[in-house]
């Protein structure tokens, strides 16, 4: 009985380091594949070679990585900064300020959350059409900062908060815009940081709509450069692989730095209910 | 709550502020979220070629089941969700079943390495899992080094296996996101109910079946339809699969990896554009997510 026991108990472990092992190869494999030539990247060879040098300068001068990082790093600072602003006053009036009539639109807002993008597509490039806006970053920022689910993720976060506080604010005689931005806000940091994750999360990844409306290489952000390197005749792996690592590097800093708040991000508040 | 109390005293004569404070984003919602869904219904009714734009009422939804590329896209991407879906929240709950487990050793250490990838881009992941399976890649190496196989598989050049590949790649992405669900839904179930079982004769394996998966219930079926509304949308992974990425004439080999976002992105970016039928399509793809939620909203119950 005993012995069977630890037989299982090694399978487990067996199936947990193999799992393991798969989880976390492409890791491996993606910072060694930087330091390799084309041909070694695609042949698979797994070891360490002289090629990083190569590789970053060839990255930083044809493809022009600098103004690339910035192009991405614009959008997705502007899109969290917008998405977090306006989700945040809306959780925030919906949860504080919470009415029949409100409760309606949420209700509303929410079923929506399920229609797939891809079915508001083409109305919404006919509009960045229309507005003058395609091929601008003003463009993608501008029709990235509705989130309906960060609206229901920081409601969700919301309503741990003390009603008490808000009373006693106003009985002090604060003023509703005032007991937002300096008593509230300061207070509710850690639901800010989750959201700012995964806002930043989404924005820097994003891929199909940027492709739509950012068609010149000038405006291109890493996902869509990665993506077009790739496509090439013959693709330089090598290259590739360094810009995948330097796309991956900023991801994998804030999840090792933040983890609480990015797991917490990630689940959102689906186990609240 | 004592909200309640609250409400008739306080709220009322704020009540301006609470549509103020939404204001901004409702504003954003309705040109963003509202006209969009409506606009892509109207132009669901439409035929466009160019500028040229016709009304043709059901006409487009009636081609839908005639038109052979639409059928493909819609066979590919079930199949994608009947085959990888289950397979992905079946290994998430044997994995976060087993980390709940306190008696095994690195329980962090696994867990963490676990959700990694679900930190990855799905560009970079895509990319990274193109050149390993490539025909003479790490994948095909690995496997004919410990003789598994004897001749290199076709990972992306033939229709089954490219379909596989993509299936093993999603698993990789997905699954780690997965297992951290029920992994903390898991911390709440207190332990005296397995104890319990375990008093009563029941291994583990009988534990898994008839205490974890009963209580995870509603949140197996919130990540089910999680999965589906992904699956159905799958995009960036497919088109960066296939050969020559965005600018391939097919997705995979013999369309094999065509899914219907994919389709739709075609039809008003690629041909020559269609948005009226384009927005036929994505439409069907809201009705198939509607109709799949629906189904595993009965199939596991009632409970919310």
């Amino acid at each position: 009985m005993k012995k069977n026991y630890s037989i299982n108990r090694i399978l487990v472990y067996v199936f947990l380091v193999f799992t393991f092992i798969v989880s976390v190869f492409p890791f491996y494999w993606m910072v060694a594949g930087m330091t390799n030539s084309a041909v070694d990247v695609i042949k698979g060879k797994m070891t360490f070679g002289n090629q990083m040098l190569s590789n970053i300068t060839t990255l930083f001068t044809t493809y022009n990585m600098v103004r690339i990082l910035l192009n991405s790093l614009k959008v997705t600072g502007f899109t969290v900064l917008g998405i977090l602003i306006v989700s945040s006053m809306a959780a925030y009036g919906f949860q504080i300020y919470s009415s029949p009539a409100r409760e309606k639109v949420y209700g509303l807002i929410i079923l929506f959350m399920m229609v797939p993008f891809i079915a508001l597509m083409i109305p919404l490039f006919r509009l960045i059409v229309k507005m003058h806006l395609l091929n601008t970053h003003s463009g993608l920022v501008l029709t990235s900062i509705a989130s309906v689910f960060i609206i229901f993720f920081l409601r969700q976060s919301f309503k741990a908060f003390p009603y008490e506080i808000i009373q006693a604010a106003r009985v002090d005689g604060a003023g509703e815009f005032r007991i937002f931005f300096s008593i509230f806000i300061p207070s509710m940091k850690s639901s800010y940081a989750a959201a700012a994750i995964y806002s930043f999360m989404a924005s820097w990844n994003a891929y199909l709509w940027p492709l739509i409306i950012l068609q010149t290489d000038k405006q291109k952000t890493v996902t869509l450069m990665i993506s077009s390197m790739s496509s090439a005749y013959f693709p330089e792996w090598g290259v590739i692989m360094t810009a995948i690592v330097i796309a991956t590097l900023p991801i994998i800093i804030v999840f090792f730095g933040f983890q609480k708040y990015f797991v917490q991000g990630m689940l959102g508040s689906s186990l609240k209910q | 709550m004592t909200e309640k109390g609250i409400s008739r005293s306080f709220i009322k004569p704020r009540d301006k502020y609470g549509w103020l404070f939404i204001s901004l984003a409702l504003i954003l919602l309705g040109v963003l979220l509202f006209y969009p869904i409506v606009y892509s219904l109207y132009l669901s009714t439409m035929s466009s070629k160019g500028i040229v734009q016709k009304f043709v009422g059901f006409g487009n939804y009636v081609k839908l089941f005639q038109d052979s590329m639409f059928i493909l896209a819609l066979k590919n991407t079930l199949t994608f969700f009947l085959i990888q879906v289950p397979i992905m929240l079946f290994l998430a709950l044997i994995l976060a079943t087993i980390l709940n487990d306190k008696t095994i050793k690195y329980r962090g250490l696994f867990r963490t390495a676990f959700f990694l990838p679900a930190v990855t881009s799905l560009i970079a992941y895509t990319i990274l899992f193109k050149m390993m399976f490539s025909l003479d890649g790490f994948i095909n190496g690995v496997l004919l080094n410990v003789h598994i196989i004897n001749s290199p598989i076709p990972w992306l050049l033939d229709p089954f296996w490219a379909k596989v590949t993509l299936i093993i790649g999603l698993t990789w992405r997905w699954t780690g996101y997965n297992m951290i669900f029920y992994l903390s839904a898991l911390q709440n179930i207190p332990e005296e109910i397995y104890e319990a079982a375990k008093i009563d004769g029941a291994n583990k394996v009988k534990q898994f079946f008839y205490i974890t998966i009963p209580l995870l219930k509603p949140l197996i079926l919130f990540t089910a339809i999680m999965s589906t509304i992904g699956t159905l949308q799958l995009f960036d992974e497919p088109m960066n699969l296939s050969q020559g990425g965005v600018t391939s004439a097919t997705i995979g080999p013999g369309n094999s990896l065509l899914t219907l976002s994919v389709y739709v992105y075609n039809l008003c970016f690629k041909y020559m554009p269609n948005f009226g039928y384009a927005a036929t399509v994505s439409y069907a793809i809201v009705l198939i997510v509607a109709l799949l939620s629906i189904i595993q909203f009965k199939l596991m119950g009632d409970k919310k």
